[in-house]
């Protein structure tokens, strides 16, 4: 298993038992506060929590958190920007692969030299999703990637994720939409009051 | 020069310019009069207590009384860091903090100028090290506080950034680096309007009344200098110290975000 997840618990949510494959997608559904964010949050270790979360043969304390975060990438739902330029969010030798990815997402060439402050909130959540794509971590947390997207825009990123997985990522995902997993080929979840169960 | 002592009737003359304020207060309907009467009398009150405190620990002459009193002060410097910001931690983070920046910054500065510049006969002579150590304080106290507030308010409101760094990899320091740099500025800069201001807004209170006292003005401007190099060098220990200890209990060993320990 790419990912497995054991007795994953927290003060508000779980116990959560999940296993993700290679190259697998899972969806979780669910209404707000059911706690479908904490559990991302829980795996990417953003808040305290106990139990075990395996990459491959990798326990994630046997590796610096910085280290587990680059392999298991979390993408919150609002996107986080920490200086005034988009082009600065993104090492600066990617800057052909960082085109590539946002003409391939529908975004403008000129976005990338733009001042933050001047981009939708789809731009932003679209740039950011390529933030964590970039350095191809194996496993992918993504709180709803297609939240603030028109119909194009939502065919285009699920096409990208698609082949992403055929490369080998895993993703799960958490969405509004339940017919994404499905379109995405994978498993469905539903958060009810911190438990997830299988639909 | 001897300085010029100051009788009891003096000081009733000028209090007439209190009574001025108040009769002002009650014709113009400011209603403040009470509010005056009161102030004017808790700071005769405070100073005239204070003016028997220090005489009585300067005839003690006795480095522990000494080191009590300034331990009192720096606790209370501390007290006042803390409550100071917005925000705050649960329980007594706020207070640690404010306590061990304070009494850090001050106890360095003020060991530094009563064992090379001042040095009086012994060092620690509470003639010099009181005053001296209450006027760091009131500088440290100014520092620290807007550190911790200033890395207090930004963090929440910072709050998806840093994550989204944490997120793609980053450590907790390098996600943290420019929230602790804008509290330091924040912190520092009182001390530099200080400096910047000295002489040509402002005639700093130490030399003024070094002057009032008779003093050779030359020898207090000398002594002024000294103060404020002593003033920054205190400001600088305290932000630094305020902003990473503070930082530092806003994370854990995995390099989380830890905003839940804030109220």
């Amino acid at each position: 298993m790419q990912l497995t997840i054991k007795q994953l618990r927290s003060q508000f949510a779980g116990p959560f038992e999940l296993e993700l494959a290679r190259g697998a997608c899972a969806a979780i559904t669910g209404a707000s506060g059911s706690g479908k964010s904490l559990f991302l949050r829980m795996i990417a270790d953003l808040d305290p929590n106990e139990g075990e979360a395996w990459l491959e043969e990798r326990e994630r304390g046997s590796m610096p958190a910085p280290e587990w975060r680059r392999r298991v990438t979390y993408v919150s739902a609002e996107s986080g920007w920490w200086t005034d330029k988009v082009i600065d969010h993104f090492p600066h030798r990617e800057r052909s692969d960082l085109a590539a990815l946002a003409s391939r997402l529908g975004l403008r060439g000129d976005l990338l030299d733009a001042p933050v402050g001047q981009l939708s909130t789809g731009e932003k959540q679209r740039l950011s999703l390529i933030r964590a794509l970039l350095p191809d971590p194996p496993v992918l947390l993504l709180d709803e990637p297609t939240g603030p997207l028109d119909e194009v825009s939502v065919a285009q990123l699920e096409a990208l994720l698609r082949e992403r997985m055929a490369g080998g990522t895993s993703i799960l995902l958490v969405t509004h939409d339940p017919n994404q997993a499905a379109r995405l080929g994978g498993r469905h979840y539903r958060m009810v009051a911190g438990r997830l169960e299988t639909t | 020069m001897t300085p010029i002592l100051l009788t009891p009737f003096d000081i009733a003359t000028a209090a007439s310019l209190i009574v001025l304020d108040a009769v002002l207060s009650i014709l113009l309907k400011i209603r403040l009069h009470w509010q005056l009467a009161i102030a004017a009398a808790r700071m005769v009150v405070q100073l005239v207590a204070i003016g028997y405190v220090l005489k009585f620990i300067f005839s003690l002459n006795n480095p522990a009384a000494t080191l009590l009193l300034v331990l009192v002060m720096v606790l209370v410097a501390a007290r006042e860091v803390a409550a100071r910001p917005e925000r705050r931690f649960k329980g007594s983070a706020n207070f640690v903090i404010g306590a061990i920046s304070v009494g850090f910054a001050t106890f360095v500065t003020a060991v530094l100028a009563l064992t090379t510049a001042i040095r009086p006969d012994p060092w620690f002579n509470p003639h010099y090290a009181i005053p001296l150590a209450g006027i760091i304080l009131g500088n440290v106290l100014n520092s620290a506080s807007l550190s911790l507030d200033s890395l207090l308010g930004s963090v929440k409101r910072e709050r998806p950034a840093i994550e989204a760094r944490l997120c793609l990899g980053a450590s907790y320091r390098e996600a943290i680096a420019p929230l602790v740099r804008e509290a330091i500025r924040r912190g520092l800069l009182p001390i530099i309007n200080q400096m910047s201001a000295a002489g040509i807004v402002t005639l700093p209170g130490i030399m003024t009344g070094q002057i009032l006292a008779g003093l050779d003005p030359i020898e207090a401007v000398k002594y002024q200098i000294l103060l404020m190099f002593l003033l920054s060098g205190g400001s600088g220990l305290s932000t630094l110290a305020v902003s990473y200890l503070t930082a530092w209990r806003l994370t854990d060993e995995r390099q989380r975000l830890r905003l839940d320990r804030l109220q």
